[in-house]
């Protein structure tokens, strides 16, 4: 009886112990990016805008700053041409970002966006914008490339300042484009 | 009685008896907490005065890294799982463990663990320097080549671990005397039936996170690397859903203990037992949702910190039924002021200090200005030293001459108290200040302003460290030379099952279980 009991609460227990490493491995990550796509909070910017033009609100402004990284090793010069622009919600602007390859091989760059604060990330839309596209550079080439944003005029009253901060990827040896379909 | 212990090595290698794998335990932990204590005196020591003095910065950061995993993983949680060999048959009228096998092989698969651990400080590349934390990407891009020891490690601490609790929890749910109901349960049994769930619930958590570093170093996985999708602040949200409950894995049996030491120097019984009892599992319960008050600086909503805090809070209401408790049965009763007495009143004490501390960092505002700075250090050693190892400390003094059949010398018992009472308190309480005045943790080097307070923080440690020799001299004199102690009943006030039996405990105790009225 009593072997047989210490063997079932056994069981019991290793089975519960196998299910918190599969909860922590396999469920958690995927959970945790489901909850920061939900709420937003990792300031993930939603795809490619497709929505209407809206009224433009003449009597605010936000302030839009740029930063441009490079992530880890990647060799690119790599800076946004206007660090800072004034837009009012609602009003359609285009700004650029440089980027030059200072290597001697050609690379492939692939621009991931993040929006800060977080509560913003859900305003602000992009209508074009090169981090839909992997950007190819020849050794030594240079190129600008291209922005288009609107300020949704419901962003939240607190927001005064939004910073668009992108971090440029070396995915050269990388084959798939899936990346892009997230930006 | 058929037969006794083993002869020669055999008896230690292929002991399946609790007594045998509690002292192995405890002797284990015992070692480890003196090599832990030793990486401790190198941190003091470089810290006495401001500048680089002894060792290098690169080593320095080995050596906290060091100090804390040695700390935690090897002197406290194994010397807690020893007291809970030893005593918890004897408590609750058992034979032996449900599962005395596998309780052998998950104390001989600790020294392999530590083992590798240890080894990388003698390996190209260092021991790991990353925090005892292992925050990613410190633990993966930036990590030495011998983070792969590390979590191998980890992961054979963490099987050891998860067995010893499956162990646990077997012996009290199957193995109890006759009438000796749950709610009768000694609170050192309670406290680790609720410990042991919690060691099922999160050392794979933890062994998941090591696993999850293992494929970004080696297999090209990206969970917490940004460059491939994944996320670094993921894996402090993973280490702290283990890391919170892992606090309260280390307290809990320390509240046991002094539970079961209060009521016998005051000769009245525990006031509020079932109280008591609620209340941990109340704190055991809330410990899995207040995980993200470690990361109030990471960047969450309004909303999130909001609710990690008042959370947080909450765990002041049960903690705080078990002070008044503590402090209820001490009222009025006839106190005596032995040794392990001592130990447990420091405990209440002076773990009250480090929850009032810990109140202060669950305030989301507040804990942005505290985060990362030696508040934080003074906070955290007030509960796991002052609470934890202090306990433990006591809980030595208490049951030893029931293990040995021998008395300590109660002077020498004091004296160790009082050196290392003053000494924990010279060497914590400035780190408080200098938390304050914005000392940041984990730097080998310091500001001028905050030489004073170094210094003395470092003649307190010595201290401490002293007793702490101390008391292994003390133990051991008491073991080859102490005053035979044979009564069953060593404490006139104790009371349980352990108590009914002779002194020194039997080899085999409890053949043909107890009766409990």
């Amino acid at each position: 009886m009593s072997i047989n009991a210490t063997q079932k609460i056994t069981l019991k227990l290793v089975v519960a112990a196998i299910g918190m490493f599969v909860f922590a491995v396999f469920v958690m990550p995927p959970l945790y990016d489901v909850f920061c796509e939900l709420t937003g909070i990792g300031g993930k910017t939603k795809g490619q805008y497709q929505g209407a033009a809206v009224a433009v609100d003449g009597e605010r402004e936000i302030k839009i700053q740029f930063v441009a990284t490079n992530n880890g090793a990647m060799p690119w010069e790599f800076s946004p041409v206007e660090y800072q622009v004034r837009v009012h919600p609602g009003e359609k602007k285009a700004v650029e970002f440089y980027a030059r390859n200072p290597t001697a091989r050609d690379m492939v760059a692939q621009a991931v966006p993040n929006v800060t604060p977080n509560n913003a990330a859900d305003f602000f839309h992009k209508t074009e914008c090169f981090c839909f596209n992997q950007q190819p550079l020849k050794s030594g080439e240079e190129t600008k490339m291209g922005l288009v944003f609107i300020v949704a005029p419901e962003l939240p009253a607190s927001v005064t300042t939004i910073t668009l901060s992108y971090t440029l990827f070396d995915v050269t040896d990388a084959t798939e484009t899936a990346v892009a379909a997230n930006n | 009685m058929a037969h006794g212990p083993a002869k020669g090595i055999g008896r230690w290698l292929f002991a399946t008896n609790h007594k045998d794998i509690g002292t192995m335990y405890l002797w284990f932990s015992f070692s480890m907490f003196l090599l832990g204590g030793a990486f401790a005196m190198i941190i003091r020591a470089e810290l006495f005065a401001p500048g680089m003095q002894l060792i290098k910065p690169e080593f320095f950061n080995q050596m906290t890294t060091m100090h804390g995993l040695i700390m935690v993983f090897g002197a406290i949680m194994p010397s807690f799982v020893g007291l809970a060999n030893w005593m918890i048959p004897l408590q609750i009228g058992a034979p032996d463990m449900a599962l005395p096998r596998m309780n052998n092989l998950s104390f001989w698969i600790l020294p392999f663990g530590f083992a590798l651990l240890a080894s990388t400080l003698f390996m190209e590349g260092g021991a790991p320097n990353f925090g005892w934390t292992f925050y990613a990407p410190l633990s993966t891009t930036y990590a030495p080549d011998t983070v792969n020891f590390f979590i191998f490690g980890v992961h054979i601490i963490g099987a050891s671990s998860i067995m010893g609790s499956i162990n646990i929890i077997a012996t009290v749910l199957n193995l109890r005397a006759p009438g000796m109901t749950m709610m009768k349960l000694p609170l050192f049994v309670w406290t680790w039936l609720i410990t042991a769930f919690l060691l099922v619930a999160v050392m794979p958590v933890l062994a998941g996170a090591v696993t999850m570093m293992l494929m970004d170093i080696n297999f090209g996985t990206s969970f917490f690397d940004a460059a491939g999708g994944g996320d670094p602040v993921l894996f402090q949200h993973i280490f702290w859903f283990f890391g919170h409950p892992e606090v309260y894995i280390i307290i809990l049996p320390a509240f046991g203990v002094i539970s079961e030491i209060i009521p016998t120097f005051s000769r009245k019984p525990l006031f509020g037992y079932s109280s008591m009892v609620y209340a941990t599992s109340a704190i055991a319960f809330l410990s899995f949702i207040v995980w993200a008050h470690h990361m109030f600086t990471t960047g969450m909503p309004i909303a999130g910190e909001l609710y990690f805090m008042y959370a947080t809070m909450l765990i002041a209401v049960p903690t705080g039924v078990k002070v008044f408790n503590w402090i209820t049965t001490m009222f009025k009763g006839s106190l005596t002021f032995e040794t392990p007495m001592l130990f447990a009143i420091a405990v209440v004490i002076l773990f009250t200090f480090g929850g009032f501390t810990g109140l202060m960092l669950a305030v989301a505002p507040a804990d942005i200005q505290y985060h990362d700075s030696y508040f934080v250090v003074g906070h955290f050693h007030y509960v796991m030293v002052a609470g934890a190892v202090f306990s433990m400390s006591g809980a030595v003094y208490y049951w030893l001459p029931k293990w040995t059949g021998k008395m300590y010398d109660e002077t020498m018992g004091k004296m160790q108290f009082w050196i290392a009472f003053v000494g924990f308190n010279i060497a914590f309480i400035p780190q408080h200040f200098l938390g304050l005045a914005g000392m940041p943790r984990r730097y080998a080097d310091y500001a001028l302003q905050f030489s004073d307070w170094n210094m003395v923080s470092s003649i307190g440690a010595f201290m401490y460290g002293a007793a702490q020799l101390m008391f292994l001299y003390n133990v051991i004199s008491t073991i080859v030379s102490g005053k035979p102690s044979t009564e069953e009943k060593t404490w006139e006030g104790a009371q349980g099952l352990e108590w009914t039996l002779p002194s020194p405990a039997p080899f085999h105790t409890f053949s043909t279980p107890p009766k409990v009225k």
